[in-house]
């Protein structure tokens, strides 16, 4: 019994289709409680009023952005290392949504940027790798769908994926260069007692985790459905075939 | 490895090969910038740094799609991975033809073409060396890029897609030595950054150039 039984499409579908159920509504309760918890029954902060609740939603997209790229990652070394090919269907089901986190984590903080500090977008730090982070998910996407060959689209992108995550990290630290910003550092991951209010950090760890799972359920769905597409046009070719 | 990349200079600079079609495509984006920004003195002292570099990473973009594509469309790619040298230094080489066709020619003209932007004095020397030791990362990047998309037709829009999120660090880095330069300030982090990058670039990429063209042609 190793973990790598699962790198069958059978097995993996066979286990995770009645998974995915439960997380789904795991994800949904956790966010529910937590995104109500969040925006109904805590205190507006000082200096931010009540537009400190879009944390609630800025905080976890923002760490699933990049948690998704790191999963690509890990799926990727998985699929040039072993060629199991549910794990290059799992890069690929997770790049959109990782994107659309991306999206979203720069749309609240735009949001949120406009009453606190004024602008909607600055040019600093953490707002430009962010930006570029969102270009790469494009650029990685834009390759899958631009190659036919599956296996060859999972290598390339697969290679494009190591490489861009060197790159990525390494824009992180040059756009540093641009000047110290706006953005607050890691408040979450640091020192967390002096930095957060008790009453924001339980709403905010639930939706987080709400996050984690809702993007878990997504990344099995769509891996799930690409499986099934992947075994559709297996089966279409081979028709095809024999009627010729 | 030096025989090829004779053949890949000599095949540059005869006819068709477009060799100095990416400088005169620097000359006329620097040329363009006046007519869109005004011709204040001050202001084009101020951006010529920034306009500069970006003008010369987009020169050097615009030639990369030479670099694989035609000798994949005439076989002598196939002819490469089967040849005893590895794919691996054959990337290295077409990056460093790559650099010696556009990057080189670049990194010469583009002091010429400070003035025309009224470049601050100090910074000549600052926009030479970071271009120097910038543009070979652009071209090895590039070469990275142009062997993930030769097998696909018209890859040229999407090469500048994923090339250009990878350019970022080397523009940020390059272009912040010329600021720094022309303010006096000191310049040493982004100048080693730059060649840090430069170097990082053709230890590492060659051996994604090569897996990636291993695919493509299987």
């Amino acid at each position: 019994m190793s973990i790598w039984e699962y790198a069958n499409p059978k097995k993996f579908m066979a286990t995770t289709t009645p998974v995915i159920p439960w997380v789904s509504w795991a994800s949904f309760g956790l966010i529910l409680v937590g995104l109500g918890w969040g925006l109904f029954l805590t205190p507006a902060a000082e200096n931010f009023e009540h537009s400190v609740k879009i944390l609630f939603v800025h905080v976890p997209s923002v760490l699933m952005a990049i948690n998704a790229w790191f999963m690509m990652l890990v799926t990727s070394l998985i699929w040039l290392v072993r060629r199991h090919h549910v794990s290059a269907l799992a890069a690929r089901a997770a790049a959109p949504i990782g994107a659309v986190m991306t999206l979203i984590g720069l749309a609240t903080g735009a949001i949120w940027g406009q009453p606190t500090w004024g602008t909607w977008w600055a040019w600093e730090p953490r707002l430009t790798s962010f930006l570029i982070l969102f270009l790469f998910y494009l650029g990685y996407i834009a390759l899958w769908s631009a190659i036919e060959d599956q296996d060859t689209a999972a290598d390339l992108t697969s290679v494009l994926c190591i490489v861009g995550s060197v790159f990525a990290v390494l824009s992180r630290y040059a756009a540093i260069f641009w000047g110290q910003g706006l953005h607050q550092s890691a408040t979450f991951s640091a020192d967390k007692e002096t930095n957060i209010d008790p009453s924001f950090w339980w709403p905010a760890v639930l939706s987080m985790g709400g996050f984690v799972l809702f993007f878990i359920a997504l990344v099995l769905i769509r891996t799930n459905a690409l499986i099934r597409l992947r075994r559709a046009m297996a089966l279409e070719a081979r028709a095809n075939r024999g009627a010729s | 490895m030096i025989a090829l990349l004779i053949r890949d200079l000599r095949l540059a600079v005869r006819a068709g090969g477009g060799f100095g079609l990416g400088l005169a495509f620097f000359l006329i984006v620097v040329v363009l910038v006046p007519f869109g920004v005004g011709p204040e003195r001050e202001i084009l002292t101020r951006i010529a740094p920034g306009i500069l570099w970006v003008a010369a990473l987009l020169a050097a973009l615009l030639s990369l799609d030479r670099i694989f594509a035609l000798d994949h469309e005439d076989g002598s790619l196939a002819l490469l991975a089967t040849s005893p040298l590895p794919l691996e230094g054959a990337a290295l080489m077409k990056a460093l033809a790559h650099w010696l066709t556009t990057g080189l020619p670049l990194t010469l003209a583009a002091p010429a073409l400070g003035f025309l932007l009224h470049l601050a004095p100090e910074a000549y020397g600052y926009l030479f060396l970071s271009l120097a030791l910038g543009t070979p990362a652009l071209s090895m990047i590039g070469t990275f890029g142009a062997a993930l998309t030769v097998g696909i037709k018209r890859g040229g829009l999407l090469m500048s897609l994923l090339v250009l999120p990878l350019y970022v660090p080397t523009l940020i880095f390059g272009a912040e030595a010329v600021r720094r330069g022309a303010e006096g300030l000191a310049t040493a982090v982004p100048l080693t950054m730059l060649a840090g990058i430069t170097a990082g670039a053709f230890a590492l990429l060659p051996f994604a150039s090569a897996a990636a063209l291993r695919v493509n042609l299987r």
